[in-house]
């Protein structure tokens, strides 16, 4: 068998759907940031598997997610402090704690 | 300027501009400056005397005497009646002018005088204006209508001026008592004014006149229509029975007295039937109704005046009784007859009421018991009184004299009864007026103040009013007077001066007149005869004289508090608290109404009203508590909220293309 | 035949590794598994005809975003926590199961114009043609440089010591 689009899509949603069903169901925000990391990656498996087969010669997707890749970093870093800030001031990471802005 | 005589609305206009000067500016503006008030009220008035002379002088030279002026439309109704107001002046009109401005002005000039200081100064001239502007009205008009406006106005005039000093309590209640007393009369006018409009269509005084005197208004309409009429002039000329407020009425200032109550207003009454004599003298009976309640009044107001000791009262009910002279001269003799005494009366009595305010003013009293010996302190005064009194009295050559005679001639023929009853009145009248005389001026001073004449502001009105009365009755002495009316003729000065001797009359009321001032002379001067005995021999009399035939107590006492308030509206107040307000309030209403429909309307407010209300905020609170748990502040939760949200639209991507 | 038995074999490595985060209980573990994970989507990456972004991907997501996530997890040492699950996980499963299901039947329903001109060899100039040449890329290109910049002062105010 060749491996077809539908291949490379199909990995991307079940990496995806796992990484959301880590993102909302772990307490440690640690976690919750690496499941969000792995749904990232799961959306750039597609856009390259887009580009590889639909539009080869255009990139299109490759650039997507180089971009992708860029933004991902940004965040971690950003989440990651902000994490540790409330970390420092609660001394938790749990994220199910965090809930100051409820009624 | 003026088309058609039309100046002659500002004979009347005029003291009303007066009028609006003073309250709505001198009064607010120039607290401080009342003589200003007088100043403009004086002015006005004189003006009106000096229009009011032109007027006469024109009328005497105008064809028929009378000058036309045009009307002004007032209530326009198409198809139907229409009112105007207009005014007619003929010699009735210009006769009673010259009265009024003249008496007026006098009194004007006086009341500087006598009621400087007074606090109420502004009030005093404002409702002195309105009230010239009143009569001046009342005597223009022709149209009963406007008549009985102005009457009304004048009626007012005189409430507020007997009540000037309305902090004294016998002072508001007598303003009271002559308010109520003419609206008795006033009732009777205007049912008398209704009757005659119902059935002819006008308020014209002229066109009922030419209704009256070719026959087709007449019969019992004509007669009740002029018997209302009179009963007008008896509440306002305070005729038997409606006699009871003028007395009272002297609490106002005398001025008030000389000038409302003797001169003008009580003489509006026998105006009023000198204006609308046609209507009278087509009804016999309306005439002689005039003539009995003319006639008793005379002797019984002259009978009462014998025993009082109220200077002002005595010359009070000596208005009343003087009164009953004219209406008995009016019914007897005609207008010109009734309007000479008028005329003479006005500047005698209004002279003897200004001399009784100078007396005042010097003594600081009313009671005669407590004057006497005033000849020598204050001769003005006296002499000017004394000229007043033997008018009044009827002494040759002075006014009062002609007209009396003229009155006592037309009754003896017409009314022979009352004649008599006249006759009597003469010495009555002289003997009471003479025992003012001698109580107040005779003997020596019984009181203690410190007396002296009045200001020359007071005693030259008394000295022109003096002429007046000393020469008034000269104007008919050639029949100028009668002639000037339309009827009788004119003879020779000489004739007419010393011609009226040739009679037996003159004499025997000359002779009537004389020995009661004998009486008196020998009664209060000379004390010849002793009052107290007198007064003890006659006590029954006396005691009915004094207490006015007990005529307030039959009013007051039993007509209003027993009949009125103890009868007729205890039946109304039963009626209405029981009846009323018991049966159909409690049972109907209160039983029926509030309980059954409001205790529904008050339930379903309660409970369906407010609940709803209530529920709506109930609603709302309980969903908001509900709804704000959605907000959890954890962010999984949201995460999963919005999950759930994207297979919801991924799911109607599918489903619905 | 290479293609096939590399792509199964970076799939499951890939899944693995993703599973192996989300249902490890200790979290230093997780954040090894997901190195790995990386690292077979770069394998995944290459067989993609996109060398480029592997070594890319290899870089940063290894190189950096991996290594913050140890240096963070080390600095909250919330170990005796762990990583456990919360009240969620049943509707996040069912949610996240959803999804995918969803997401395939799309796939396997939808026609794609598989193109036929084979891939690029290397992609590098390639890349460089398509950011910098004309009507290219270079908007965003100046852009992500900014977003990182401001990323950076973010982070370090956020961390900043408040005395």
């Amino acid at each position: 068998m060749t491996i077809g689009l539908e291949h490379y899509l199909v990995l991307s949603a079940i990496l995806f759907s796992i990484g959301l069903y880590g993102a909302l169901a772990k307490h440690n925000a640690i976690v919750i940031l690496m499941c969000i990391e792995i749904m990232l990656s799961a959306v750039n498996i597609a856009l390259v598997a887009f580009s590889r087969y639909i539009v080869p010669l255009q990139l299109t997707g490759q650039i997507f997610a180089i971009f992708a890749i860029a933004i991902a970093a940004a965040e971690t870093a950003v989440g990651l402090a902000i994490i540790i800030s409330i970390y420092r001031s609660r001394e938790t990471i749990d994220a199910g704690k965090i809930d100051l802005m409820k009624w | 300027m003026f088309t058609e005589n039309q100046y002659i609305w500002l004979i009347f206009l005029i003291p009303l501009l007066s009028f609006a000067v003073i309250s709505l500016i001198l009064k607010p503006f120039f607290k401080n400056k009342p003589k200003i008030a007088g100043y403009v009220t004086i002015a006005a008035v004189a003006s009106s005397f000096l229009l009011s002379l032109w007027v006469l002088i024109q009328l005497i030279g105008a064809p028929h005497h009378e000058l036309s002026v045009p009307d002004i439309s007032w209530v326009i109704i198409e198809g139907g009646a229409s009112i105007n107001l207009g005014l007619i002046v003929d010699p009735l009109t210009g006769i009673m002018l010259m009265v009024v401005t003249v008496v007026s002005l006098m009194v004007q000039i006086y009341s500087q005088g006598y009621m400087k200081d007074d606090p109420g100064y502004h009030r005093y001239y404002a409702a002195m204006s309105l009230f010239t502007t009143a009569m001046l009205g009342l005597v223009l008009a022709n149209s009963l209508l406007l008549m009985f406006v102005f009457w009304e106005l004048v009626g007012l005039c005189s409430y507020l001026l007997i009540g000037f000093w309305f902090h004294r309590p016998s002072a508001a209640n007598a303003a009271k008592k002559a308010f109520l007393t003419t609206r008795l009369g006033d009732f009777g006018f205007l049912a008398g004014i209704l009757l005659l409009y119902a059935n002819t269509g006008t308020f014209n005084v002229v066109e009922l006149h030419e209704l009256a005197a070719s026959g087709m208004l007449a019969g019992t309409v004509l007669t009740w229509g002029a018997i209302g009429i009179f009963a007008g002039a008896v509440g306002k000329s305070a005729q038997f029975p409606l006699h009871v407020w003028l007395p009272d009425a002297m609490e106002g200032p005398t001025p008030v007295s000389a000038l409302i109550h003797a001169a003008t207003m009580a003489a509006a009454g026998v105006f009023l039937v000198g204006r609308t004599y046609p209507l009278f003298e087509n009804s016999a009976t309306a005439l002689q109704t005039v003539a009995i309640i003319g006639g008793f009044t005379a002797i019984f107001a002259a009978s009462i005046g014998l025993v009082q000791n109220d200077i002002k009262r005595v010359l009070a009910y000596s208005t009343i009784s003087q009164l009953g002279y004219m209406m008995l001269g009016l019914a007897t003799g005609g207008v010109a007859v009734g309007i000479f005494h008028l005329f003479n009366h006005a500047f005698f009595k209004a002279l003897l009421f200004l001399g009784a305010g100078s007396v005042n003013h010097a003594t600081k009293t009313f009671d005669m018991r407590e004057m006497g010996g005033l000849r020598k302190a204050m001769p003005k005064t006296y002499a000017t009184f004394l000229i007043g009194a033997l008018s009044l009295a009827g002494i040759w050559p002075l006014s009062g004299f002609w007209s009396k005679d003229e009155i006592l001639v037309k009754s003896l023929e017409n009314q022979p009864v009352l004649f008599a009853l006249a006759m009597i009145t003469v010495f009555m009248t002289a003997f009471y007026m003479f025992r003012v005389i001698f109580m107040t001026f005779g003997g020596e001073y019984r009181g203690k103040e410190h007396l002296h004449e009045s200001s020359s502001v007071m005693t030259i009105p008394l000295i022109i009013l003096a002429v007046l009365a000393f020469g008034s009755g000269l104007f008919n002495i050639t029949g100028g007077f009668g002639a000037f009316f339309g009827h009788g003729e004119t003879y020779s000065f000489i004739e007419g001066f010393f011609g009226i001797f040739a009679h037996l009359l003159p004499w025997l009321s000359l002779l009537l007149a004389g020995l009661g001032i004998f009486m008196a002379y020998a009664i209060y001067n000379k004390k010849w005869l002793s009052a107290e005995a007198m007064g003890k021999r006659f006590a029954p009399l006396y005691k009915l004289f004094y207490h006015k035939y007990w005529f307030d107590e039959l009013y007051e006492g039993i007509i209003v508090k027993k009949f009125l308030i103890g009868g007729i509206f205890r039946v109304f107040h039963f009626f209405d608290s029981k009846i009323i307000d018991g049966g159909v309030n409690t049972r109907f209403v209160q039983g029926f109404i509030v309980r059954n429909l409001f205790s529904w309307f008050k339930s379903f407010d309660q409970k369906g009203v407010d609940g709803a209300v209530t529920g709506v905020a109930d609603t709302t609170l309980i969903a908001g508590k509900t709804i704000r748990r959605v907000q959890t502040g954890q962010l999984q939760f949201y995460g999963l909220i919005i999950g759930m949200g994207i297979i919801i639209l991924i799911a109607s991507l599918f489903l619905f293309g | 035949m290479g293609q096939v038995i590399s792509f199964w074999l970076f799939a499951v490595i890939v899944i693995g590794a993703a599973l192996g985060v989300v249902l490890l209980r200790n979290v230093f573990r997780a954040a090894m598994l997901l190195i790995l994970g990386f690292l077979a989507v770069a394998g995944i990456f290459v067989l993609l005809q996109a060398d480029f972004l592997a070594a890319i991907q290899v870089l940063i997501y290894i190189g950096a975003i991996g290594i913050l996530i140890v240096l963070a997890i080390m600095l909250t040492r919330e170990i005796t926590m762990g990583s456990p699950s919360n009240k969620f996980r049943i509707p996040a499963l069912i949610i996240a199961a959803l999804f995918a299901g969803g997401v395939i039947y799309a796939v396997f329903n939808t026609p794609w114009q598989i193109s036929n001109s084979p891939p690029l060899e290397t992609t590098t100039s390639s890349l460089a043609v398509k950011f910098f040449g004309e009507n290219g890329f270079i908007l965003p290109l100046e852009i992500v440089p900014i977003v990182l910049l401001t990323t950076i002062l973010g982070a370090i105010v956020l961390i900043k010591d408040k005395k």
